[in-house]
């Protein structure tokens, strides 16, 4: 191994890093408050980056449809509610509730169908996609977490793996089996050091940095995200203090949803995704916020750039076992976690 | 009211009656698809193709009777017995898929019946009689690979292919070849389908110097190998397998294709076939039949195997005795030493002979080398 080989590993590894950190950091966001661990997250990256491709080619993506069935269903479920359940203060907002969940993701439609054929710039695609993937998280947690937000973890793991399946097969039934790769946000390429390296994996490199200083603003500076951050720490006791916890887990599934499309359109151009590809992003995302014992962001962040570094080089030595070298990391953390004795959950 | 309906299902069972007299001069085949489950985008082509058939096989009046499978070998089984024991069929196609094609094989062959495989397998002892496999085995396909490399004079070859058993058939099928062409294996690597990335593994291979580099993967996840390859700037020959003759490969492929060689049935590229290429006319006549009802381009391999099993049966049936009745055991071991003696039959994939000991349905001409030029798919001279 020379300086040549290894430099080159190591920038694909912290590309690859710079993904599976915001993927972890949308899994301890999303369990920290909703003790969900929500392994679907890796379908809506691949949903995001197949729907950036769908638009790239002039098609209106079928994610729009799926986004007016959830809207549809959820609104259903706020009527029963609201009638059969006689709940009064959904039956105010009622009319709100249609334009978010049945007006938005109809005119979205329009706007999609209307954009589709004219082909304009990459970065108005990325706009339309991320706007197009916000409203998802609320709904899912809508319709299938906040009945049953009491439960146990394991729970509702039981019912992240049921999602999971669904969002799959759903993926199959909208893009077909086959992968996409959409267009280059940069085609700059740059030598750094006499390495090759694309301008995408430093926008991705530099995008994931500025994520984590403004999520680190968010929590720390802003009202909503310390809200966010006091229902991680206790939820009933941010309860009493006036901080409703459904509206903690519909943000935090939004973020969530959010930076999983993120990292879908920032490496769709550099690797080739299929319906199928986020699931395994996402469990790699998931080894690293288990590093970070699903609380910690910073140690997640340095647990991605482990399991990127680990991965490219297994990769390189022995590619037969490379998937196993990167999960069986999860082994020794967990030992001394359970060892260490601090559960935070 | 009562009344009337008792008429007309006296009625309809007359007919349904004389029908069924009547069809006793007609050959019964039975066809067993995975139309649904995960072979299903192999087994509606074949379904599409299925009704597009003649009505006659040979001089004879022939009647199918079509069962999905649900790409479940149980139900292949079961469809297998239901064929025969009360359908009383010939002969069976089918099925899709390689499991459920050897759990239909294993009832037909219990029952004496002849089966057409549309998946590629080695049948066992017992199965052996009655059971001929049709598409083309991985051996069948990486011969004209090899004797490219041969051709090119290649010495030094990589490997980067699936980690799962598409990827180890081809390795497996390398190492038969290594010494009979002379080539030295100096790289062997493996990546899953849904990697996203191949910079570990094509360093390696880059390294070990290659003068050409097979990708052992199938559809899509095979271009992330290829793209990678010429983007670090090898500049050697990149062969693909036959699972990757399709337009989404181009699509997504784009400039990094040109110039890879693959192999495929020659119904892909049916137009481009010289004349004097044996299949030439099976393969353009079914192309056109296949696309004047399915849509332009809409032709693929699966298709084209039901296609040839039909044409195989047409055969066979041909050269049996007009005295022998169908649905009788007599006609079941007629067919079956028929089709056993089919010797050079073209097909649309290529030249089908069968023989006692010999169940491997094509030899080199059941594959055809294409590359892609200008974006498009070409014959390799």
């Amino acid at each position: 191994m020379d300086w040549f080989i290894a430099g080159f590993l190591v920038q694909d590894g912290l590309t690859a890093a710079a993904v599976y950190a915001l993927i972890a950091f949308s899994m301890v966001l999303i369990f920290s408050v909703t003790r969900v661990i929500f392994i679907g997250i890796g379908e809506f990256l691949s949903f995001a980056a197949l729907s950036m491709a769908a638009l790239q080619s002039g098609n209106v993506p079928a994610t729009v449809l799926l986004l007016i069935g959830l809207g549809f269903i959820t609104f259903m479920a706020l009527l029963w509610q609201a009638f059969i359940g006689k709940n009064t203060r959904i039956r105010e907002q009622l009319l709100i509730d249609a334009i978010k969940l049945i007006v938005v993701p109809v005119v979205f439609y329009f706007v999609l169908s209307f954009y589709a054929p004219m082909r304009g710039n990459v970065l108005i695609d990325i706009t339309l996609i991320l706007l197009l993937m916000l409203p998802f998280g609320g709904m899912i947690y809508r319709i299938f977490y906040q009945p049953i937000a009491e439960a146990s973890v394991l729970i509702l793991l039981i019912f992240s793996v049921a999602i999971h399946f669904s969002l799959l097969g759903l993926g199959l039934l909208m893009f077909g089996p086959e992968g996409v790769r959409t267009l280059l946000i940069t085609d700059v390429n740059i030598n750094l050091l006499g390495i090759p390296v694309t301008g995408q994996a430093i926008f991705i490199v530099i995008l994931t940095l500025v994520l984590i200083a403004a999520l680190w603003l968010f929590f720390t500076r802003s009202l909503t995200g310390k809200a966010l951050q006091a229902t991680a720490v206790n939820s009933r006791g941010a309860h009493l203090v006036g901080i409703g916890s459904h509206e903690a887990g519909r943000l935090a599934f939004t973020l969530g949803i959010v930076l999983a499309a993120l990292c879908g359109v920032m490496i769709s151009p550099i690797a080739t995704i299929a319906y199928d590809t986020g699931f395994l992003i996402a469990l790699k995302g998931f080894v690293a916020a288990i590093i970070g014992g699903l609380y910690s962001f910073p140690v997640s962040a340095l647990g991605a750039i482990l399991v990127g570094i680990v991965e490219v080089f297994s990769a390189f030595w022995a590619s037969t076992y490379k998937e196993i070298i990167v999960f069986t990391l999860i082994i020794p953390v967990l030992l001394w976690q359970s060892l260490n004795g601090k559960h935070h959950h | 009211m009562i009344k009337k309906i008792c008429k007309w299902a006296l009625a309809s069972a007359v007919i349904a009656l004389a029908i069924n007299v009547h069809a006793s001069d007609s050959v019964k085949v039975g066809v067993i698809l995975s139309t649904t489950g995960p072979a299903a985008s192999l087994g509606i082509p074949e379904r599409n193709t299925i009704s597009l058939l003649p009505t006659t096989l040979g001089d004879r009046k022939v009647e199918y009777i079509m069962l999905d499978d649900e790409t479940d070998p149980g139900v292949a089984g079961r469809n297998a017995r239901r064929l025969i024991e009360q359908e009383k069929v010939d002969v069976i196609i089918g099925s899709t898929a390689v499991p459920t094609s050897i759990a239909a094989a294993e009832v037909a062959a219990e029952n004496q019946t002849v089966t057409i495989s549309l998946a590629p397998y080695i049948p066992t002892e017992n199965q052996h009689p009655w059971t001929f496999p049709l598409p083309q085995t991985v051996a069948v396909m990486s011969e004209s690979l090899f004797a490219d490399m041969a051709k090119q004079g290649i010495k030094r070859l990589a490997y980067i292919g699936f980690s799962d058993n598409w990827g180890q058939a081809w390795l497996a099928d390398i190492d038969r070849h290594l010494i009979k062409h002379g080539l030295e294996l100096v790289a062997t690597e493996r990546y899953a389908r849904s990697d996203r990335s191949v910079a570990g593994q094509i360093l390696r291979v880059l390294g070990s110097r290659p003068d050409a580099v097979l990708i052992g993967a199938s559809g899509t996840p095979g271009v992330l190998p290829m793209s990678t390859l010429r983007e670090r700037g090898f500049k050697g020959v990149i062969y693909q397998t036959h699972g990757m003759a399709n337009q989404d490969v181009l699509r997504l492929a784009g400039s990094s294709a040109e110039g890879m060689i693959l192999p495929t049935g020659a119904v892909l590229v049916a137009e481009l076939l010289p004349e004097n290429h044996p299949s030439k006319r099976q393969a353009t006549e079914f192309v056109k039949s296949y696309e004047s009802r399915h849509g332009e381009g809409s032709r693929n391999n699966f298709a084209a195997y039901a296609y040839d099993a039909y044409l195989l049966l047409n055969d066979a049936v041909k050269r049996i005795d007009g005295s022998i009745k169908p649905g009788t055991p007599a006609f079941r071991n007629a067919l079956r030493d028929k089709i056993e003696n089919t010797h050079e039959l073209a097909v649309s994939h290529g030249v089908v002979s069968w023989g006692v000991n010999q169940r491997s349905a094509f030899d080199a001409r059941g594959a055809v080398l294409i590359t892609v030029k200008d974006g498009n798919w070409a014959l390799v001279e």
